[in-house]
This record gives C-alpha cells, structure tokens and sequence, in this order.
C-alpha cells in the first residue's frame, strides 16, 4: 500500500511540474498582456507601458521566467497579483471560502438527492418516476448554467422576491441565516448539473449490483429488502461513487465559476476569470496550480480509498 | 440640454464668454481648461431640504469593474478613480461646468493672485492649514512635494510623468506654501494637476519598496472617505472621515460593490439591492424599461470618449484619404446611433467633447450619402473588380476591422459597416479579439487595418492630443505615445506645439478649433458618436452630479445624501 501510495504521489509531482509549464507558457504565449487595460482608457504612453514592463520583468525571455517563478514557488513565495500587489497565496484564500461554502452545500444536494433519485430509479426501472428522472437530468445536463441561473433570479429574486439577486450576504449584516439565504439560489443552480450526473451514474450503478448473484441469493434466503438494498447494494453501489466524487472537482469548479459570475459571488471561479481578463500573470497561476493540486488530490484519495475497500486494485 | 431624465446635449461656452490673456490665469488656466457641462444641473437629483447634520446611512454604489489599484499615482483604470475621490484629494478638481475648485490648495494659482508667472513657468501655491491626514497627521506643502517627486522617482511605477516631468526647483517657503518652475511652459498642466492625488509623506518615505507597502492595500489619504475594509472580489467599503476639510461628507458608509455582469448589475438595481449603478451604468437596451422603475431614477449623461472607427493610415487603402471620405459617406451612422444604441448618444465630428470650451463648432457634418461615395471613389480610380470589389493599381479595398469581442453593441456595427461598404464595394472582415490581446501590441504597435474604439482624447480635461495625433507619438515607429491612427502632418504638429505654450484661452481655441479642422477634413479618424453612459440613482438619494471632467461619476459621493 505505502509503494502504490508513493508511487501516485510522485506521478502527481510530474504531473504538476507538466501543467505549471505548459499553463506558464500558453498564459504568456497568448496575446495581450497585463498592460493592455491601460492602452485606451488611461493616460499611459507606450513609453509608460514600456517602463512598467520592465519594472515587472516581462521584458526578460519566458524561460527566464518561468525558471524565476518556478524557483519561487517551490520556497513557497507564489508572488504578487499585478492588480492589487497581494501575495498571491493571499489572493487565493480570500476568496478560497466562498468558493468552498458554494461547492461544498451544491455537492451535498447532489450526493443526497442524486443518490436518492439514482437509487430509486434503479430499483423502480422504467416507471413514471425513472422516465421523469432520466428526462430531468437531460435537461438539467443540456441547460447552460448561465442561464439556469439568470433563470433563477428573474422567477425567485425579481418576480416572485424570495430570494436575494446575488451577493454572498447583505453588507452590514453577513449572519447565518442571512449567509443561507444569500447561498440557496446558486447552490442550487450548481447543485442541478451535479445532481443530475450523481443520479445518472448511481442509477447505473445500482442497476449493476442489484442484479448480481448475491443479491439474488440474498432475496431467496429471505433478507428483508431494505437490509438487502441498505447492507448489501447501496455500500456496493457507492463504491464506483468515490471515484465520481474524486474527479468530479473541475467540474465542479468549471460550474462554479459560472455560477459566481451570475450570482456576484466572490469567489476563485471569478477571481479565475477576472485574472484572465486582465491577464494577472501570478494569479492565474496560483489559481491553475491550485486547482491541479486539488484535483490531483481528489483523484489520489479516491485511487487510496478505492484500494482501500478493494484490495484487488492494489494488486493490479 | 437635458430631458427628463437627465439627458445631456450639445453643450454651451456661455459661463466662460471670451476672457482676455489675463483672465486665462485670473479662473485659473484651469477654466479654460475645463469643459463647460451646461445644463448640469439637470443632472441633480431633486433636492429637498438640507443634508444632514451628521452623515447618515449608507450608499451602495455597484461598479462593473473591480477597483485593484488604491495608490492614486499608480497605473489604475476609471473605477479606480473612483476609489481615490473617496480616501484622497487633489490640489483642486474642475467641477462639472468646467471650473477648477481649490482643495488642498488655498486657491487656484492665477496670474492676477501671483500664484503664476505670466510667462507660465513658476507656480506658488498656498495650501490649506487645516487639513488632516486620516490618521491624524497635519497635511502640509511636505506632501506634495513629496507626491511629485515620487511621480519623477525612476523606480516608481508611476502612471505617467506628462507635465511633472518638467517640474524643477521645487521649494517649500512655509508648511502651507510651495513654490516650483517649469521646465517650459506647459498649460495643460493645470489640468494634470486637477487629477493628481495627494499622497502622505509620512507614511511613504519610510517604505522600502515604492511599489508595494501596506499602504497599496489600505491608502490613507485627506479625502471625505477613510479606508474601511476590503472583500476582494466582492466590495470594498468606506466609512465617513469627521475631519474632512471640505463640504461633507453625509453618508456613514459607502460601499463600492462589484458586480462583473451588467445584466445582474441592472437585476440588483431593480431589486433594490444597489442604490447607484456606476461603471458601466445600465445597458442601452435596459434604458426604457428602467425609466419606468419605481422610486429610481436614470440619468443618461455624455462622457469623455469619443467612439469612432480608427484606420491605420499606413495600411494600403487607408492611405488614400478619398478612400476614407467615401467609406465615411457610406456610413449609416444615424442607424448605428437609433437602432443599436437606442439613440442615445450624440453624433460628432470632433476628437473633443461637445460640452468642452475648446469644441469647434460648424464642423463639416457627415451626411449618409452613398452615391456620392461611390462617384468619390470612381473619381479616385477605384474601379470594381471581381466580386463588386474595388481597386486600385493592384490594391484590393479590403480590410478587417476589429474590436472587444463580446461586446454586443459594437459587433452589430460591424455588421452594419460590412452592408453600408459592400454597397460601394469595399469589403470588411471581422477580426475581433478579447480586450487583453486587442489593446495589447496590435493596438499598441498599429497591427490593426481598422478597430472601432471610444477613446478619450483629452489630457485630463485639457484638449492637447500631442500624445494621439503627434507624429511623434507613433508607438510602431519609435514614437512616444499612443498615435496608433499613425496619423501625420505637419501642420497638426505645429498647431499641437503651439497650443501647449498658450496660456490665452481665445489663442488656445482658435488653435485647438484649426486643428480640430484639420483632423476632420483629413479624416484621421472616422467619429461615431460621443460616448454616453446610464446610470441609476434610487430616488431619494440626493447630490449625483455627473462629472465628464472626471473618468467617473461618483466623484463627489461626498456631497450625496439621503433625503
């Protein structure tokens, strides 16, 4: 187990070094750059733009760069944000916490209530409630995010006034109910998609182990159903779900950064874009790096914890 | 000038009439460098009553942009402006009908109170005493000396040095006096100074790094607002500052809210959850229905910029300027102005404001007229080919034409061009690229054939465009500046030098008015439109001035109010 550990962990290490210096290159390779904001609005020469490139050291050649950076990042200094001149490491866990109180209670509706409609979809196989649920998640899996969400705000915040348009709380007020009610439209938005994939793959997975021998063998010996679909096919139906849950993390965040864009929430998917746009170099990758790290970690534990309950991948 | 709501017109010169060479100085060289905004007082929310003895409330101002830059001397865009009107102040600021407003100073250096030398190069300048830093420190001539040579400190990542660079000599007579000489005279200067902030000595001097302190991140200033707290990503708030030396201000907090989407930025507007919209304001197709909002109202005011299409006059076609006046007849502006723009904004044929004492009247004005733009192009040769399309001694009138891609107004231009000049048989392409990679180096270096931009012409308020229309000024040959046009002639460089050293606001107008000519008759670029922007207010909240002197309106938040 501790070789098998070790040896994910140091492909994880490669992997890392991989994405840092491809995303490096691409963000550098692309046109524009963190100046251009300042091209038509502000009163700044090119000679002034020029200045400023070399204050910041983007007039150094990209190996250069990347070799300075990199060097930096492993003693832990992951430089400043070319925007605001934070510590980049600073930059991230501000707004670390919104993004996490988002995916956090969106992947909670998805497990239970995917699960819950996964499960019973299985158990009640082309029924009313299975054909709904499959039509449901297409839906659901089709409709873009965006507007889902614009969607939510004009029937619950503009017509019905239920809910808030947006933000993560009320300023000045920021308590927990008012925190719960800011939260429910988005997470709700992006718990859809995410429902709709748990559904899909826990029906699919239910379907496999409820008509496995022992199953049956259990039914013939007279198991109570419950005991049989609670003790012996939901653990084994979960078991593939660990590794949905391990991978499912970009996409989770590919969905949050749309949903904190409609929602003005203030968290990394936005932060993610916002750097983009302004091509805020250091943040861009501290936030890519960040993210590789995450996901690479979410596939390393489901990979552990899959070994763990099942010793057969150990040995494979 | 206005309608109901606020609507801002052709502007006036009446306030300033024609002064004399002396007066120039007497309303500061100032006046004359301001724009007159007639008719602002339209702009004004109702206002009933007084403001209040205490500050009172709160002002919840959404932004589409997020301010980052909080050092006010820095590179920082328009909504960064926003932040230094809170927590810093200027020498003195030109209000919205063009006249420059002591601050920090005393008064506005003229030649008849000796603030000025006739000639221009020594400025004296008397500074209030009882002024305060936010935490406390006596503001005094210490700090602007300070501000200004931290402006011309190479290792400073400063915005721009135009006009501090020529600065020397500076001397502090007295803690609430400071006197330096120019270099050269340079009367855009006033202007300059009219948007410089004041940073604190104490604090600065004693940072090790100029470009990175605590201080970037929580600016103390002698603005009417203290830095409260920032949420990156989310909003930053401002508490009232008791000792602020100026009128105000009257609300406890304002909070600056960053709301990337303008469709959800209008939503929060609706729903009650901002009380102003600033940056970007409300979206064109929004307008109607936002007038008809309850207890809101909407302001549609000019700005600055002025949205034209930009050709690269070095690019083949281009070149030809008969060129260029057919595929400006073509143009069906008033559909572009009606039909995209829910006509509010208004045509122009000037690189300057029509609100600005130096705008010149009885330019030619452009008439859609596509006969008379092909007969212009048969004249000049351009013969149709294969397809419909001209040419001439083997050159193709072909282009692309690029802008912001995503921005949705501005593409349905382009398609409009693309029809109006495929009827005299020139053919566009679209060529659109995000904001970070357009105004980069193709922008930057003349990479482009054509781009529709707004660009803001002015020197602060001033209508010295050396920096844009300098030949000189092109960045793809050397130049310094932003002359991307790569526009040339001689006789606009000449007008451009000597309007720099007037300081006699009828010369200055005759001058910039010559070249105003010039441009248009030359066409170095084709203008569009001037820029406007809608913004909302929550009825109630009184003191909303729109400013076009300023980069945003919510300059004077100070003066705001609940009724």
């Amino acid at each position: 187990m501790v070789r098998y550990v070790a040896n994910r962990l140091a492909q994880a290490v490669m992997l890392l070094v991989i994405v840092s210096a491809i995303g490096f290159a691409l963000l550098h390779l692309a046109p524009g750059g963190p100046l251009s904001q300042f091209a038509v609005s502000a009163q700044m020469t090119q000679e002034d733009l020029d200045r400023v490139t070399r204050q910041l050291g983007l007039d150094r050649p990209l190996p250069i760069q990347y070799l300075d950076w990199f060097g930096r990042m492993l003693k832990g200094d992951w430089g400043k944000s070319y925007r605001d001149g934070e510590a980049v490491l600073s930059v991230i866990s501000s707004h670390l916490g919104a993004t996490l109180e988002l995916m956090v209670t969106a992947t909670i509706i998805a497990v239970l209530l995917g699960c819950w409609i996964g499960m019973l979809g299985a158990l009640r196989r082309y029924s009313l409630f299975d054909s709904l649920a499959t039509v449901g998640a297409m839906i659901a899996l089709s409709i873009p995010t965006f507007w889902f969400g614009l969607v939510t705000i004009y029937v619950f915040s503009v017509t019905l006034g239920w809910l808030p348009a947006g933000n993560r709380a009320t300023i000045g007020d920021g308590s927990f109910l008012d925190l719960l009610h800011h939260l429910i439209a988005p997470a709700m938005v992006l718990g859809l998609v995410e429902t709709a994939m748990w559904s899909r793959f826990m029906r699919s997975s239910m379907l496999e182990v409820i008509n496995q021998d022992y199953i049956r063998t259990a039914r013939a010996k007279g198991m109570p159903e419950w005991r049989i679909l609670t003790v012996h096919a939901l653990r084994n139906a979960l078991l593939p779900m660990i590794t949905v849950g391990g991978l499912q993390f970009p996409t989770l965040l590919g969905g949050a950064l749309v949903a904190e864009t409609v929602f003005t929430w203030p968290g990394m998917g936005r932060l993610f874009l916002d750097s983009i746009g302004y091509r805020d170099y250091p943040v861009v990758m501290g936030i890519l790096m960040f993210s590789a790290v995450m996901v690479l970690i979410g596939s390393l534990v489901a990979d552990i914890l899959y070994a763990v309950v099942d010793p057969r991948i150990r040995v494979g | 000038m206005a309608d109901s709501t606020g609507k801002f017109g052709v502007g006036g010169l009446h306030h300033l009439g024609i002064p004399n060479r002396r007066q120039f100085f007497q309303i500061g060289a100032g006046a004359a460098a301001g724009w007159t905004l007639a008719g602002s007082a339209f702009a004004q929310t109702e206002r009933p009553g007084n403001p209040p003895d205490k500050p009172r409330g709160q002002v919840i101002a959404a932004l589409s942009q997020e301010p980052t830059v909080f050092h006010p001397l820095m590179p920082g865009i328009e909504v960064d402006q926003g932040v230094w009107w809170q927590v810093f102040s200027p020498l003195w600021f030109i209000d919205p009908d063009g006249k420059f407003v002591p601050d920090l100073a005393r008064e506005v250096p003229t030649v008849e109170n000796g603030g000025l030398s006739a000639d221009g190069l020594s400025w004296k300048i008397k500074l209030r005493n009882d002024v305060k830093w936010h935490d406390g420190t006596a503001f005094t001539a210490d700090d602007v000396k300070f501000s200004l040579e931290l402006i011309n400190n190479p290792d400073f990542r400063v915005r721009n040095r135009v006009g501090h660079s020529l600065v020397k000599a500076i001397t502090i007579v007295a803690p609430d006096e400071i006197h330096w000489r120019m270099e050269a005279p340079y009367s855009p200067y006033m202007s300059i100074l009219s948007l410089t902030f004041i940073v604190p000595k104490h604090i600065l001097e004693k940072v090790s790094d100029p470009n990175s302190s605590p201080f970037h991140n929580a600016p103390v200033g002698t603005g009417p607002f203290r830095w409260g707290e920032r949420v990156p990503g989310d909003h930053i708030q401002f508490n009232a500052y008791a000792g602020y030396h100026g009128k105000g201000p009257y609300v406890e907090r304002v909070v600056f809210k960053y709301i990337p989407d303008l469709t959800v930025l209008y939503t929060q507007f609706r729903t009650g959850q901002v009380d102003y919209t600033g940056l970007q304001g409300i979206l064109p197709n929004f307008v109607q229905e936002a007038k008809t909002l309850k207890a809101r109202k909407i302001f549609v005011s000019s700005t600055s910029s002025v949205e034209h299409i930009a050709p690269n006059l070095e690019f083949g076609p281009f070149a030809d300027g008969a060129v260029r006046e057919a595929l400006y007849l073509a143009i069906n502006k008033q559909a572009i102005i009606d039909a995209l723009n829910y006509g509010l904004p208004m045509q122009t044929e000037s690189f300057v404001p029509q609100e600005a004492w130096s705008f010149q009247k009885g330019l030619p004005q452009h008439k859609y007229d596509p006969t008379k733009a092909n007969a212009l192009l048969d004249a000049a040769g351009w013969v149709r080919g294969a397809g419909g399309v001209r040419e001439k001694g083997g050159v193709k009138l072909e282009f692309t034409n690029s802008t912001t891609s995503g921005n949705a107004v501005r593409e349905q231009t382009q398609q409009l061009l693309i029809q109006d000049w495929r009827a005299i048989g020139a053919s566009m392409r679209v060529n659109n690229m995000p904001a970070a990679v357009i105004w980069g180096d193709f922008w930057q270096q003349s990479k482009f054939n054509s781009v529709i931009v707004g660009v803001n012409f002015m020197l602060g308020s001033d209508p010295d465009v050396t920096p844009r229309f300098g030949s000189g000024a092109i960045p793809a040959k050397g130049g310094r500046g932003y002359n991307t046009y790569q526009y040339q002639n001689a006789e606009a460089d000449r007008l451009l030098a000597q309007g720099a050293k007037q300081f006699d606001l009828a010369q200055r107008k005759t001058t910039y008015g010559d070249l105003q000519k010039l441009i248009r008759n030359d066409l170095a670029i084709l203008p569009l439109f001037q820029g406007y922007i809608v913004e909302g207010v929550k009825e109630g909240l009184q003191g909303f001035r729109p400013n076009i002197n300023t980069s945003i309106n919510c300059w004077n938040i100070r003066e705001w109010y609940w009724a």
